[in-house]
């Protein structure tokens, strides 16, 4: 999304994942008492949300003191600058938190669903699928039918126009640039639910995956991205698992994203739904 | 009701407007004329803050828009009609119709205004769902007008109407110009190359060459004069 708006890749965007779990680790340590009488529903969502505004506030930071001011640069000076807050955050994290690993609190109850047929699945897989499709839905409800939203997609394709049509496109990238956060934040804790632990470099390969998600779904298209992430899911536990069989360490699944990047950026680079920008002149 | 004083833009250390000074007076269609690169669109785009000055003042509706942000100078009902179209390619002409109203709150002046665009232009009613992308020259010309009238405005900037469409419709558009600044008073700066057509439907004309007013005057007079007719009108 954010690369839809800005048209480059936000590096640090894996990172503002890890401040989302990390965010996840502290305010479950600080509300702690409080959250004790509450059902654990209740307490996972005021985590969740608080940890998504913390994200979305340094988000607009991060863009208003790092980007804002390369707006008018070439495109690869932004890039660099991207990695550069990535390795700023990633370090600064290591400084904070600790460089060990750190248990991430339990905030769904552990329970095993046996459904007929015998499909076994934990409570906290049931719970997540349902926040990411929740989410996702919200997410496609403010791009398609907010006012904001439409400001969006419109200065993705021509700043220019959008700027005379009355739009203050700085205050529309602080938003694109927060609500963006937000949902790594969100992504951060609903990952560490999953595998509970989090140390500062956990971003990394997320956020890349993230990004190979998106271009295989075709930029800038939330179903796309949405799709692009589960073909890549699907096939990297079905590599794990047959590559066992055929004698390869399964190890080998953390790569199949990059083939699949390679591969889609050679056959199809505007990715599964995506539409070929073109414009009659 | 705008008024330029020697107004100076440079692009780094080329400059593209030396000292422009020009006025549009209300409810009038004046137009600025001249060759490629005459600093015709810098103009416009000037006025419409997408470009920085270095010098000299723009005044517009009593009140000083040198070098504001765009977005505040078209909150003042004032909306450029850019070169080239600009439509949202991707967006459909519904969502391009409602980019236009972005700062525009009252829902019955929209939905009044979006039926007086659509009766103006029936094809864009016929396309509402398509996007505007997939639309031809012609109609994403009347697009990009209709999408300003919907900025509410009482200054319409329009830059080469006529470019890259079909002759037949570039008279029509005329035409509709024309009746938009009778119907809705609206006062209008028209940029174009074709300078025959521009002269007919305006009162007053400025001829650019490289970044200065070279002649002015009513588009009649502007139209006998055999200089211009040499260097512009073809004759």
């Amino acid at each position: 999304m954010v690369y839809g708006v800005l048209r480059f890749i936000n590096f640090a965007h894996g990172d503002v994942f890890m401040l989302g779990a990390f965010s996840g680790v502290y305010l479950n340590k600080w509300l702690g008492p409080a959250l004790a009488g509450l059902p654990w529903g209740v307490s996972l969502l005021i985590i969740l949300v608080l940890s998504m505004a913390i994200c979305a506030a340094l988000g607009i930071v991060i863009e208003f003191l790092a980007y804002r001011p390369l707006r008018s640069r070439p495109r690869l000076n932004v890039l660099i600058t991207a990695i550069g807050v990535s390795l700023l955050i990633e370090y600064s994290g290591q400084l904070i938190f600790g460089a060990t690993q750190q248990p991430f609190p339990q905030l769904i109850p552990a329970e095993n669903l046996t459904f007929t047929g015998g499909l076994a699945v934990t409570k906290t897989q049931v719970i997540v699928l349902v926040t990411v499709v929740a989410l996702l839905i919200g997410l496609r409800f403010v791009v398609m039918k907010s006012r904001l939203g439409l400001a969006m997609r419109a200065l993705s394709l021509n700043p220019t126009a959008s700027a005379l049509m009355g739009v203050n496109n700085s205050v529309v990238i602080s938003f694109t640039f927060g609500l963006g956060s937000a949902l790594a934040a969100a992504g951060g804790i609903l990952y560490a639910s999953l595998y509970p632990s989090v140390e500062p470099f956990m971003g990394i390969l997320p956020g890349l995956k993230a990004f190979i998600a998106a271009v295989l779904g075709g930029i800038g298209n939330i179903p796309g991205a949405a799709l692009g992430a589960l073909i890549i899911g699907i096939t990297e536990t079905l590599v794990g698992g047959y590559s066992q069989a055929v004698g390869l360490p399964s190890g080998y699944k953390e790569g199949v994203a990059f083939v699949i990047l390679i591969l889609m950026l050679l056959f199809k680079p505007s990715g599964l739904l995506g539409k070929i920008e073109r414009e009659k002149v | 009701m705008l008024e330029l004083s020697d107004v100076t833009v440079a692009y780094g250390s080329i400059a593209a407007l030396h000292g422009i000074s020009l006025r549009v007076p209300e409810g009038k269609i004046v137009t600025l004329i001249g060759a490629n690169g005459a600093g015709k669109s810098t103009t416009l785009r000037t006025i419409s803050g997408l470009v920085k000055t270095r010098g000299g003042s723009i005044r517009y509706d009593g009140a000083d828009i040198t070098n504001r942000a765009p977005h505040a100078i078209v909150g003042r009902g004032l909306c450029h009609v850019p070169e080239g179209r600009m439509v949202f390619a991707n967006l459909t002409v519904q969502e391009n119709l409602r980019m236009g109203a972005y700062l525009q709150r009252d829902k019955a002046w929209i939905s009044s205004q979006t039926e007086y665009v659509f009766n103006m232009f029936p094809r864009l009613r016929e396309r509402e769902k398509q996007a505007a992308g997939t639309l031809s020259g012609g109609e994403q010309q009347m697009l990009a007008i209709g999408r300003a009238l919907l900025g509410r405005p009482k200054f319409l900037m329009l830059d080469e109407p006529s470019l890259g469409i079909a002759p037949l419709l570039v008279k029509a558009i005329f035409e509709k110009i024309v009746e938009i600044n009778r119907d809705q008073g609206l006062t209008i700066l028209l940029v174009e190359q074709n300078a025959n057509l521009a002269l007919d439907v305006s009162s007053y004309g400025y001829v650019l060459e490289t970044g200065k007013v070279l002649l002015e005057g009513p588009s009649a007079e502007l139209k006998a004069n055999p200089e211009v007719q040499a260097a512009y009108l073809g004759a």
